[in-house]
């Protein structure tokens, strides 16, 4: 937009007491005739709490009594503050990002309590500062984009066909792609499950149903995404199916691709026949287990927790414990000795299913990574680290438990979304405390194991929780973004070497044909301002709303002038 | 928090409880308590003026007790809403003294001493239980000492003295240390005021008091009410004196706890107690032990354990990475008791299982990983709400539906359910909400559906 003719410029600054915790420690008489003097500034009023009902007013008066065109607030923080200000300034017809914050309380007056004229000077330099970047500022419009009421899911294990059925219960349309010709994943190959000891069979088969019954949702087996473009509500999407390639748009996008058993070749002998793992011992039991069986040595931890995985694959030792206890109730005069370092039995129900099972004769040894158990053709020998004495286990059968690791192609679907995996190959999330279920990306969201190993309890729960964040935009229809984002100022400039791309951790960049060449271009509601392409960019070609270099010289040059 | 307080769609209640529900999912009404804070919400601004003037301090159940805050209060500094609210047990306006300080500060003109509680009635279509837990009172386990021996401490008032917000500004002094500074200040405070009423008797007489003593306890003076209170108060104050300056030796010596001792399972994994796993604790040990050491990187720490339950997604290797970088070692067995040794020093007597022989070792400090208990809000509110807890009281659900209460309607998440760590807490809440709109939705006449 065009710059503003200097003289046009008025700046309204109200200054806060707030109670006493301002006004206490600095000299409010002195930053009001301080600020009386700077450029632009047509008025300067003190407030008892600028944020309340009185305080709001005044400032609205000001704006529309005074015709001011900027506004400075000089108060508490930004952090709780900024939003009220601003839809106070929208409510008096200014442009909202024509407000601007000082913060003298949280960064004069409570860090300065005993230097009331070191507050105060400190206090004159950041309206002096504020006031300068206020001249600079222009206004700017919230983002909006619609929203493509239908929603992706990649994967028809238990965590995606929860998922799938949660918003196609809400009416929402859903697309659910499976890789295999049969949905259900993992769960398909599981005996019973614990700690219920129901039928694997029947969780799956009835979600089935009702996942292939359902009017709002449509099922593409044997299929996969081939190729990503777009962003938050507007995604197109490749999807190769048996009857050929299907471009559809959606508007987000739930990753629940879950994640292989490892084989753990060249481990303990492992041979698929007398060494077997978990995943096999399943197997076994739905083949119906040889009741000539009378020893079975389970080896917790083959292939995890080791240099090459560092991880704890979290749910082998409930799967350990789980097959031993159904071990000991169809054969119970067997012996079954599991060998572990941790027995990672978390929560109420693990450790009460632990408990049951050394109720059911279950014999656990630890031993030492650093002395691994050796199989040898009908015997375990292990050095039972708590005994202090190496023994000679019985073996009919050993069962190795090996993690879950990252399915092979989930590199190549990170790289299709353009969405992290972690060292393990595992789908990154979005912060691992507060936003487990969402990618930083807006508009794509993760559950099950796909994340991390996770049981039914948790791969059920977290595929609600990824339909009930991706609900979140398909019930708005539209996202709004605020405009505090990367825009490229000189277009001329871009050489378009795609720094800026790589770098951006949103994929908000692209470079685009234009009559002038090659590009870059912002995806609007993609990018979420945080200035990585504009501090990188070599040609100093992109810029950041509300942040622009001069918005920010400005200020940084009007602190400089005051040093003392 | 911020997010909630301000969102539009989001009506915060705090200081508030569910009395009554009636009704059925998709139309329950429900009836709430909202407790008088003595504070009126819509005019309150949160600056705190009050709080720095109310002269009443109480001890601060957000710090554990390890500190105190005033009878107004905000419960914690970064609190949502930053409504105050006056604690009626403690405020001396409220108690039938005189005071009113807080009135007289508040330029808001937001305190109400007439507030009454008020009840309200608010129409919704589900419930959602996320009540949490309690933290388990390992007074009850009388081998561990906690509550004799001062350098015993629970995890969570560990994390109160590790932040730096908290009572220490985030010093690992001890508690014991702590007690002895505390007082030391009560003394210096005593001292000051005994001085100053000597300082009366020197104006008057025109002597030092020292001088004045000597001379006193020589009977060079007349049998005299005034000299005797003089010398009566010198002799007090040479006691004081004395306690103080042996103490403030004592606390010369005081440094920060560097040898950690983290004691596993307490009250979880335990037939007395809790059987069950309380599945977050083994992570907040290392990571508190990690913290220690980052503070001060001369901190040893060894953690008691039977397993170390490190299963969440980079815990393994966060342990891994604690034990070689922030000297931590794992040791595993249960601990035996806790004696108090030497210079307040606990010492931990355990059964080393794998030289399988019984040791003990003297730390500065020992912290207590507590289980997670089901709290008695939770049972409180089942009665309420009708539905079924497990047999430990947390609330029941199924594995297959891990959010949905045996009430349809009503949904749970977080520690009201079982034990979780705050990742699984916020997925399930997610999991919850939604449910909660599925629900809604369905009930909705089809018509209406259509259009969503
Ligand atoms: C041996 C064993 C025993 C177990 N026993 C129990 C038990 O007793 N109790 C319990 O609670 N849990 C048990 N589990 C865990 C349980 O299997 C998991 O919790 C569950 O399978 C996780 O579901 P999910 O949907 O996340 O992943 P998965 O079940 O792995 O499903 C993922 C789906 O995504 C598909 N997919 C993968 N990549 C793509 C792609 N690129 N495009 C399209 N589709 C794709 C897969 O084909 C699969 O159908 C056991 C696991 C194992 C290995
Ligand atoms: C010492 C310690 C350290 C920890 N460290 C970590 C860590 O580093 N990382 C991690 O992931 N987890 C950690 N945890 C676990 C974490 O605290 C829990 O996972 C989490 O707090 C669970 O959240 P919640 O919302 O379920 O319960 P809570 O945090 O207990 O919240 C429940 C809320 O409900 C309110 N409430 C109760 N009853 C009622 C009622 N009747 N009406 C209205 N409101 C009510 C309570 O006042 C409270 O605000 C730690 C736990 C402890 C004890
Ligand atoms: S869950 Fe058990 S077997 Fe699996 S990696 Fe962890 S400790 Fe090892
Ligand atoms: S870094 Fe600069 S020059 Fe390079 S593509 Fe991005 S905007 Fe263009
Ligand atoms: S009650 Fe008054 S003084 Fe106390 S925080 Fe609220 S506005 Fe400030
Ligand atoms: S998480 Fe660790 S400390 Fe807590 S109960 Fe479980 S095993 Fe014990």
């Amino acid at each position: 937009m065009p710059d503003m003719k200097d003289e046009d410029i008025r700046i309204g600054v109200f200054i806060c007491h707030c109670g006493s915790n301002i006004a206490g420690y600095l000299d409010m008489e002195e930053l009001s005739e301080y600020a009386e003097k700077l450029p632009h500034v047509t008025l300067v009023q003190r407030n008892l709490y600028s944020c309340s009902e009185a305080g709001i007013s005044e400032i609205k008066k000001g704006i529309m009594e005074h015709d001011l065109n900027r506004v400075i607030v000089a108060s508490c923080t930004p952090r709780t503050h900024e939003p009220l200000f601003r839809s106070s300034c929208a409510e008096a017809g200014l442009n909202p990002f024509l407000f601007e914050m000082v913060n003298i309380r949280d960064q004069c007056s409570w860090v300065h309590m005993q230097e009331r004229e070191d507050g105060t000077n400190k206090a004159k330099d950041q309206i002096r500062m504020g006031v300068a970047k206020a001249a600079l500022l222009e206004p700017q419009e919230p983002i909006m984009s619609d929203v493509q009421i239908r929603a992706l899911i990649i994967g028809g294990g238990i965590s995606g066909m929860t998922a799938a059925l949660s918003l196609a219960n809400r009416g929402y349309e859903v697309v659910l792609v499976e890789k295999e010709n049969k949905l259900g994943g993992m769960l398909n190959r599981v005996n019973k499950l614990g700690p219920t000891m129901t039928d694997a069979s029947d969780l799956v088969d009835g979600k089935i149903l009702e996942v292939t019954e359902h009017p709002h949702i449509t099922l593409f087996t044997s299929a996969k995404v081939n190729a990503a473009q777009g962003f938050i509500g507007k995604y197109q999407i490749d999807i190769e199916t048996e009857s050929g390639i299907k471009k559809i748009d959606f508007g987000v996008i739930l990753i629940a691709t879950g994640a292989s058993v490892y084989t753990p070749e060249g481990l303990y002998g492992y041979d698929g026949q007398r060494i077997i793992t978990q995943l096999e011992m399943e197997r076994l039991f739905k083949k119906g287990l040889d009741p000539g069986i009378k020893n079975i040595v389970m080896i917790q931890c083959v292939g995890s927790r080791n240099e090459d995985r560092p991880y704890c694959s979290r749910i082998c030792c409930q799967t350990a414990v789980k097959n031993a206890i159904l071990v000991k109730d169809q054969i119970p005069e067997a012996k079954v000795s599991i060998l572990y370092r941790d027995m990672q039995m978390y929560g109420v129900e693990n450790e009460e299913m632990f408990r049951d099972s050394r109720a059911k004769g279950i014999r656990y040894i630890n031993y030492d990574p650093a002395r691994p158990p050796e199989v040898e053709s009908n015997h375990v020998r292990v050095y039972h680290a708590l005994l202090g004495r190496e023994m000679s286990l019985s073996a009919d059968l050993v069962v190795l438990s090996t993690p879950l690791i990252a399915h092979e192609d989930a590199t190549e679907i990170s790289q299709i979304l353009r969405v992290p995996i972690d060292e393990n190959g595992f789908f990154l999330e979005g912060h691992v405390k507060l936003r487990p279920l969402d990618f930083a990306t807006d508009g794509i969201f993760l559950c099950g194991s796909a994340h991390f190993p996770a049981n039914i309890r948790e791969a059920v729960a977290q595929g609600l929780g990824a339909a009930s964040r991706a609900s979140i935009p398909l019930s708005q229809g539209s996202v709004v973004v605020e405009p505090i984002i990367s825009f490229l100022a000189n277009e001329d400039a871009c050489i378009a070497c795609g720094l800026c791309v790589a770098l951006c951790p949103y994929g908000a960049l692209e470079i685009q044909k234009t009559a002038k060449g090659e590009k870059v271009h912002v995806i609007d509601v993609a990018c979420k301002g945080c200035g990585c392409c504009a501090a990188a960019c070599p040609q100093n070609a992109l810029d950041i709303n509300h942040f622009r270099d001069r918005q920010i010289f400005a200020a940084i040059e009007a602190g400089g002038a005051g040093a003392r | 928090m911020l997010d909630v307080g301000r969102h539009p769609n989001i009506e915060l209640l705090a200081y508030s409880e569910v009395e009554k529900i009636e009704g059925q999912a998709a139309d329950f009404r429900v009836t709430v308590r909202r407790k008088a804070r003595y504070v009126e919400e819509d005019k309150c601004t949160g600056c705190g003026a009050c709080a720095e003037k109310c002269p009443t301090d109480v001890p601060d159940a957000f710090n554990e007790g390890l500190g105190t805050r005033k009878a107004i209060y905000n419960y914690f500094a970064q609190g949502i809403p930053s409504t105050h609210t006056i604690d009626a047990d403690y405020c001396r306006q409220l108690i039938g003294k005189k005071c009113g300080i807080c009135e007289k500060t508040c330029q808001a003109d937001a305190i109400n001493f007439d507030q009454e509680d008020r009840i309200i009635q608010l129409d919704v279509g589900a419930i959602i239980v996320a009540a949490g837990y309690d933290v388990f009172d390992p007074s009850l386990i009388p081998e561990y000492r906690y509550k004799e021996i001062s350098n015993v401490v629970t995890a969570i008032e560990f994390e109160r003295l590790l932040s730096a917000s908290g009572p220490t500004g985030g010093h690992l002094d001890r508690p014991s240390d702590r007690a002895v500074q505390a007082e030391i200040a009560e003394l210096e405070k005593r001292a000051k005021k005994s001085q100053r009423a000597l300082d009366k008797f020197e104006k008057k007489y025109e002597e030092g008091s020292g001088k004045f003593y000597e001379n006193y306890k020589a009977g060079q003076y007349k049998d005299d009410e005034d000299y005797k209170k003089w010398a009566d108060k010198y002799a007090g104050h040479l006691a004081i004196v004395e306690t103080l300056n042996t103490l403030k030796r004592k606390a010369e010596t005081f440094a920060v706890a560097k040898r950690l001792a983290f004691i596993q399972c307490v009250g979880s994994r335990d037939f007395r107690f809790y059987p069950f796993c309380s599945g977050y604790c083994c992570m907040h040990s290392i990571k508190e032990a990690i913290i220690a050491h980052e503070h001060e990187p001369e901190t040893q720490s060894t953690i008691f354990g039977m397993d170390i339950r490190a299963v969440g997604k980079g815990f393994e290797e966060y342990k891994a990475r604690g034990g070689n970088k922030s000297e931590i070692s794992y040791m595993r067995g249960r601990v035996a008791e806790i004696t108090e040794g030497s210079g307040n020093n606990p010492i931990v007597t355990y059964e080393n299982t794998l030289e399988r022989k019984v040791e003990s070792q003297e730390f500065d400090m020992v912290i207590l990983a507590t289980a997670c208990a089901p709290t008695k809000a939770v049972f409180e509110l089942a009665k309420i709400l009708g539905i079924e807890l497990d047999k430990y009281n947390f609330v029941k659900t199924n594995p297959q539906s891990p959010v949905d209460t045996s009430v349809p309607g009503i949904f749970v998440c977080g520690c009201a359910g079982s034990p979780m760590d705050v990742p699984e807490s916020v997925a399930q809440a997610s999991s919850a909400a939604g449910r909660a709109a599925e629900m809604v939705f369905q009930s909705q006449p089809e018509k209406e559906k259509a259009v969503a």
